[in-house]
């Protein structure tokens, strides 16, 4: 029994836990290393930091290795990383080979202490993704968690070129890859249930947080969680929440972060600032990226969640709230409509009226938001919990260096 | 007979399915039926038969992603029950199976003045399953230990021993139920889980009728021994 995977026992499906087992005798002693540039902050650092452990006590011999940079190799990362998420971005021959430099920098002292050899290397996102240029031993999978499906065309084949030494890549939808020659996986994200953002609250728990934030719980909470930025609409989401308002009296919340230091966030802040006008029961909230706890305790508080996003990657905190027992209503952007099973778990909408309209249908009919949300958190425990993720990394390690 | 009694062994194996990715899209429904004649036949398997091992709980309103697509995103309702309708476990091959839905949509399209589109909707992608089997190491000779076995098991073994036995050894009988006829000579219970048709539902709803079918044999006989037969 190993404890790290035995702590999900009683949130995975039945039987998962001893698939996981099984599926780690077939790649005892397999050496498996991540590379990506953070090692907190964002949804991927937050699974590595769990996966690797159990894969580690598992006995596959799993690594994770956190890239070096400096501040111009970070500007030229943002940039690539926008440019393949399609906004137009230039980058010069100077910012590119600051890229190659620090990356071969990072190979170099990697390469040092023998860790960029293994059976099979993960390279997480663009910024490490140049170090294929020093690859030793092993198969090299590429893991772009960026929705690269409409990238701006002379990042992407500035990038591309390097993307192609790969044996392999990996997506979180088939729209968020591009054509390329070699083989393409469809992974997508999860959430752990055990984290800060997803464990169990109790009551009091919650209510200190609804406290903090002035909310009272005497009517039904709608709930957007979602950086402030014009492509999450969270004027769409007020727009409907007023439609919705005439026939049911109920509360508002949008929690979001992106405002500090980012003249764009506080410009969308004050326009929505406007929007609400000084209807008491709308909250704007503005969360420092720790709220974990926060998040959590919204979320659970919510009748029913919102994620009308115009532009959206995944979009794992659609899970994270469905986990949590909600109905989610969202639209068609990136991963949300992937996690939606429509009319099963919440509703995918296509306009402001789309989802005004299905959360009156669902603030009328409390037994549904009980039904939806009860289907909602099974749908998530059997597709989107670390475990399955545990299980498609295994599977990947069989595939690619054993077989 | 008593089911105490130890048949052959039946040993669980489970799976675990990566998806990969094709690169191939399809807009409109004369593009499906035309993908759908060359990409791999790993690419019919993932899109008919491996579609419940991704969909293993709720129980979606089409059973195969052709159907879904076609009536989700194209909003051709009749193109997509027609889809519906087909039974994957009728056809003793992949390409048989691949040959009846082309020639469905092309039927349908040779009805129609113009090709419906996916419009507003999003194209359909297709993917290929690369499924790996996973001895789970579980092993039952009784049919209490079989039931038991059965409610703890992940679902994919499940799948393993109904969807893919069915392509594996291209019979009507699946594993389950060939053991149970031959390894526990319960002929009867045999019959019913192998006219269990897997493809109306969801793969934890088999789950159910398979303990729900065990149950009622370990009572039958439990008073059959009673009474001294």
């Amino acid at each position: 029994m190993i404890r790290e995977l035995e702590q999900y026992r009683d949130v995975a499906p039945k039987g998962t836990v001893e698939l996981v087992y099984r599926l780690s005798e077939l790649v005892q002693g397999k050496r498996f290393l991540h590379i990506n540039a953070v090692r907190y902050g964002g949804g991927m650092a937050e699974i590595l930091r769990r996966v690797i452990p159990v894969m580690k006590a598992l006995g596959v011999d799993a690594r994770w290795e956190v890239i070096a940079g400096t501040q111009e190799f970070g500007d030229v990362t943002r940039r690539i990383a926008d440019g393949l998420q399609g906004r137009p971005e230039t980058i010069t021959d100077e910012m590119y080979q600051t890229y190659l430099g620090v990356t071969a920098r990072n190979a170099k002292a990697l390469d040092r202490d023998g860790k960029l050899d293994a059976d099979l290397v993960f390279v997480h996102d663009p910024q490490p993704a140049a170090l294929i240029e020093h690859r030793k031993g092993g198969k090299w999978v590429w893991r772009c968690h960026l929705d690269a499906g409409k990238p701006y065309r002379s990042v992407w084949s500035l990038f591309r070129r390097h993307v192609v030494k790969y044996d392999a890549a990996v997506f979180s939808l088939p729209e968020f890859s591009q054509r390329l020659p070699i083989p393409k996986f469809l992974i997508h994200p999860s959430i752990d249930p055990l984290t800060e953002k997803n464990r169990e609250l109790s009551r009091a728990e919650i209510g200190q947080v609804l406290d903090h934030f002035g909310i009272a719980r005497n009517k039904p909470i709608l709930l957007q969680v979602a950086s402030y930025d014009r492509f999450k609409d969270q004027l769409g989401t007020i727009r409907a929440y007023q439609m919705v308002k005439k026939h049911h009296d109920c509360r508002l919340v949008l929690a979001g972060g992106g405002v500090l230091h980012d003249p764009e966030g506080e410009a969308v802040l004050a326009e929505l600032q406007k929007a609400v006008g000084k209807d008491p029961d709308v909250h704007l909230l503005q969360l420092p990226p720790e709220a974990d706890r926060e998040i959590n305790a919204l979320q659970r508080a919510a009748t029913v969640v919102v994620q009308k996003a115009l532009k959206e990657g995944f979009g794992v905190s659609v899970a994270e709230a469905m986990w949590k027992g909600k109905p989610v209503i969202g639209g068609t952007a990136g991963g949300v409509s992937a996690q939606i099973v429509d009319q099963a778990t919440g509703f995918i909408v296509h306009s402001v009226e789309g989802a005004a309209f299905r959360i009156r249908h669902l603030l009328n009919n409390p037994g549904v938001v009980t039904r939806m949300g009860a289907t909602a958190k099974e749908h998530v425990r059997r597709n989107f919990l670390i475990t399955r993720h545990l299980c498609d990394y295994l599977t990947m390690l069989k595939l690619f260096c054993v077989e | 007979m008593s089911l105490s009694h130890t048949g052959s062994v039946f040993r669980f194996i489970a799976c675990s399915e990566i998806r990969e990715i094709l690169g191939k899209q399809a807009e409109d429904a004369r593009a499906l039926a035309e993908l759908l004649e060359e990409v791999p036949l790993d690419s019919v398997y993932y899109h008919t038969h491996s579609y419940f091992l991704r969909h293993r709980f709720i129980e979606r309103t089409y059973p195969n992603d052709f159907a879904e697509w076609v009536g989700e995103q194209v909003r051709d309702h009749i193109l997509a029950e027609r889809l519906s309708v087909v039974d994957p476990f009728d056809f003793k091959s992949l390409e048989a199976l691949r040959e009846e839905l082309i020639s469905i949509i092309d039927d349908h399209l040779s009805g129609l003045m113009s090709v419906p589109r996916a419009g507003f909707g999003t194209p359909f992608h297709f993917n290929r399953s690369r499924i790996l089997e996973v001895p789970t190491g579980l092993e039952t000779r009784t049919l209490r230990e079989f039931r038991d076995a059965i409610s703890e098991v992940d679902t994919s073994a499940i799948y393993f021993h109904v969807f893919e036995a069915h392509l594996r050894l291209q019979r009507e009988e699946n594993d389950f139920s060939a053991w149970i006829r031959t390894g526990l000579n319960l002929p009867s219970l045999a019959d019913r889980i192998k006219a269990l048709n897997p493809y109306l539902g969801s793969l934890e709803r088999l789950r159910s009728n398979l303990l729900t079918m065990c149950d009622d044999e370990l009572a039958r006989s439990g008073r059959a021994e009673t009474a001294g037969y």
